[in-house]
């Protein structure tokens, strides 16, 4: 743990692999800027990696005004124990305020090692970041200027905001597509400092044997109309009808998390706090009660049709247009519409 | 060569099955109106953990923190076919975060002292951090292999697993000891066995005799059938108490805010044809759709 410290940075942990940096660290530093700019403190990214000096300016364009580079051979491949071992001796150097991670595989893996080595506090899976103050006993103690890591929790009955006001750095995780993806602005100016780091062999504790990419089976950040189904839909065969909506729109199917554990369709279509987060022109969701945690998935679309037979169902509270209906009568109906219009 | 695994394994609230106010005024989880189970994940971690005892040889040993009422998932453990279960429970855990709920399992993990696999669920369904088995890894000082969906192969002091890597999957090997997080894609897990559960049905914590406590006889009885589910307080961990519980713990619930989602004042649109054809002509107008 660190001693709280007012002048630290604000940094956004670079994930990359093969030499390519992940989207959600770019997502992270519009974020990082945002939180920086209010604490009028430095943005600083820390990239780790083998070779990986070329990327620096990538993170300086998205809106680092410094980069670590840790540019050491045995960074090469991610491996749970040397990142551990890198954040932790960059992190005591520099002692920055906060430190964001994507919640990736990756991410999740390295961010709880370096929260324990440094025991210092974590918060997964945050669905939005403030800056902010915390006061104990009615303003006997007040904690200024604090990272509120504000995420739903519990079944989606409740939003709680957490706070870490004495053991630093403030540490979140935060999904891929959560936070906008910041203009790239190729002019920017930034600093890039090279850091040594004490790292050996032995802190490799894992052998890669091998290693199988498949290509992600849909991107639903990029559609612009996305049909998602529920637990509503009742089974896999009629979960069908989302696939036919989505196809005459040019859509992409989604889904709720009930919808993915019923074996509807793969996680790679949920859509939430679990699942993609997404800002599409048109979402249409068809059988999906409308709980907090799909929710923070999807409020931000522009426009939102529900599909749903119980008129009280949460969802229509998000809703620009809303069908109190079985999605069984109305889908087709909807999928007529648009084809006697095209 | 026998191996000696150890399961975390955690009682969760069904949070599939929530509803109305499950949160009390304070923020906390009002655990009582909710129905408690095994943890999905930690039922295939404790699955992997018995396939390697059954294949190889060694104990299985379970270990929960929690409430006395966690036994639930001890016996279960013990139906399914684990040997050796362990509720730590103590007051002075309660309000633990992700850390010190970490700290104080690596304790209990310590007190067994031989150990060649910890498993854990790769996440508890409750808050769905999958924090606790990377930091458990990290206070132990072992390697981790997160996310396992398959053993490939144990022997001469290493063990090698597929893990997925989100879009697609990698073969590692490691060397023992070394902490896993295993996914619910690993195995099925077995159902509970009738004649085990004959036998330990009536297994047993000091800790669920309620305030009177157990008798003196009532404890040798269990104890000479092998009965008793050991129970280690914080003491008996010889735990440092400034990592455990509220103190323990870094992160701290600020506020708590029901979810309202404002009622936005949408359009009502009836689910006949004539109305569906009115939205949609509506969406073309103002280009939502093409
Ligand atoms: C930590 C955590 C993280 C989570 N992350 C996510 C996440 O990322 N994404 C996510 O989606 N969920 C997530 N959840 C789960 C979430 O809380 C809900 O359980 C889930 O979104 C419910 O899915 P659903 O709306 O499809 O199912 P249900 O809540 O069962 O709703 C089904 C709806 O369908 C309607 N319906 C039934 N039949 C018909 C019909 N014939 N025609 C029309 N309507 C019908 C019903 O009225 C009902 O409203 C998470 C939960 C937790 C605890
Ligand atoms: N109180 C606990 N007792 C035992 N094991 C736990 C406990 N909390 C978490 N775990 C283990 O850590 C895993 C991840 O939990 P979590 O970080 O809460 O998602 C679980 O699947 C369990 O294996």
């Amino acid at each position: 743990m660190i001693e709280v410290n007012r002048q630290g940075e604000v940094w956004v942990f670079a994930e990359q692999s093969e030499g390519v940096l992940n989207e959600v660290s770019l997502e992270l530093l519009g974020k990082g800027r945002e939180l920086a700019d209010k604490l009028s403190v430095e943005l600083a990214s820390v990239l780790g990696g083998s070779d990986v000096g070329g990327l620096a300016d990538e993170l300086v364009a998205y809106g680092a005004d410094k980069v670590y580079v840790a540019d050491d051979k045995l960074l090469a491949e991610y491996q749970s124990k040397s990142y551990e071992k890198m954040l932790c001796e960059l992190i005591g150097r520099h002692k920055p305020q906060i430190v964001l991670y994507g919640a990736t595989v990756i991410g999740r893996d390295l961010a709880p090692r370096v929260a324990s080595a440094m025991k210092a506090g974590l918060t997964a899976d945050c669905t939005d970041l403030q800056i902010g103050d915390y006061e104990i006993g009615r303003g006997k103690e007040v904690h200024k200027d604090l990272l509120l890591q504000i995420r739903p929790a519990f079944g989606g009955n409740i939003i709680a905001t957490i706070v870490n006001y004495d053991r630093w750095p403030q540490m979140a995780t935060v999904r891929e597509g959560v936070m906008a993806l910041p203009g790239r602005n190729g002019k920017a100016k930034g600093q890039v400092i090279s850091e040594k780091v004490k790292i050996s062999v032995e802190d490799l504790s894992l052998e890669i044997l091998e290693r199988h990419r498949e290509q992600k089976k849909v991107n639903l950040k990029s559609s612009r109309v996305i049909v998602a189904g529920g637990a509503g839909v009742g089974s896999k065969d009629n979960f069908r009808l989302i696939w036919d909506l989505a196809n005459c729109l040019g859509g992409a199917p989604g889904a709720s998390r009930a919808a993915v554990d019923l074996g509807y369709i793969d996680h790679d279509h949920q859509v939430g706090q679990t699942g993609t987060t997404v800002r599409p022109a048109l979402y249409i969701a068809v059988g999906i009660s409308g709980a907090i945690q799909h929710c923070a998935g999807m409020s931000e679309s522009a426009k939102i049709v529900a599909i749903n037979d119980d008129p009280e169902a949460p969802i229509f509270g998000v809703a620009h247009y809303g069908i109190v209906g079985d999605m069984n009568e109305v889908v087709p109906r909807l999928i007529k519409a648009i084809k006697s219009k095209a | 060569m026998p191996y000696d695994c150890v399961v975390l394994v955690k009682q969760v609230p069904d949070t599939s099955l929530v509803t109305g106010n499950a949160m009390n005024d304070d923020g906390t989880v009002n655990r009582a109106a909710l129905p408690a189970i095994f943890n999905p994940e930690d039922l295939n971690a404790l699955e992997l953990a018995l396939e390697i005892r059954d294949e190889y040889g060694g104990r299985v040993t379970v270990i929960t923190m929690g409430l006395p009422k966690a036994c639930d998932i001890l016996r279960d453990s013990l139906y399914r076919g684990a040997d050796r279960a362990i509720l730590v429970t103590d007051r002075r855990c309660a309000a633990s975060d992700t850390l010190a709920t970490s700290y104080i399992l690596s304790c209990a993990v310590k007190k067994l002292g031989k150990y060649d696999i910890v498993l854990c669920g790769r996440q508890a369904i409750d808050g769905d951090t999958a924090q606790v088995g990377p930091q458990a890894a990290e206070k132990l000082g072992l390697a981790q292999i997160t996310y396992v969906e398959e053993l490939v192969e144990l022997g001469k002091g290493s063990i090698t697993v597929r893990r997925s890597i989100g879009s697609g999957w990698e073969k590692v090997k490691g060397k023992l000891p070394v902490l896993l997080t295993v996914m619910d894609t690993a195995n099925e897990p077995r159902p509970a066995g009738a004649r085990r559960m004959m036998q330990f049905k009536k297994a047993k914590s000091v800790a669920e005799f309620g305030k009177e406590g157990a008798t003196e006889e009532q404890l040798a009885e269990l104890k000479a059938k092998g009965l008793l589910i050991e129970q280690w307080d914080l003491d008996d961990l010889e735990a440092d108490l400034q990592w455990c519980g509220r103190d323990g713990s870094p992160t701290k619930v600020h506020r708590i805010q029901s979810v309202v989602l404002t009622a936005s004042g949408h359009k009502k649109v009836e689910p006949t044809e004539e109305g569906i054809r009115g939205m949609v002509h509506e969406l073309i107008e103002d280009h939502t759709i093409g």
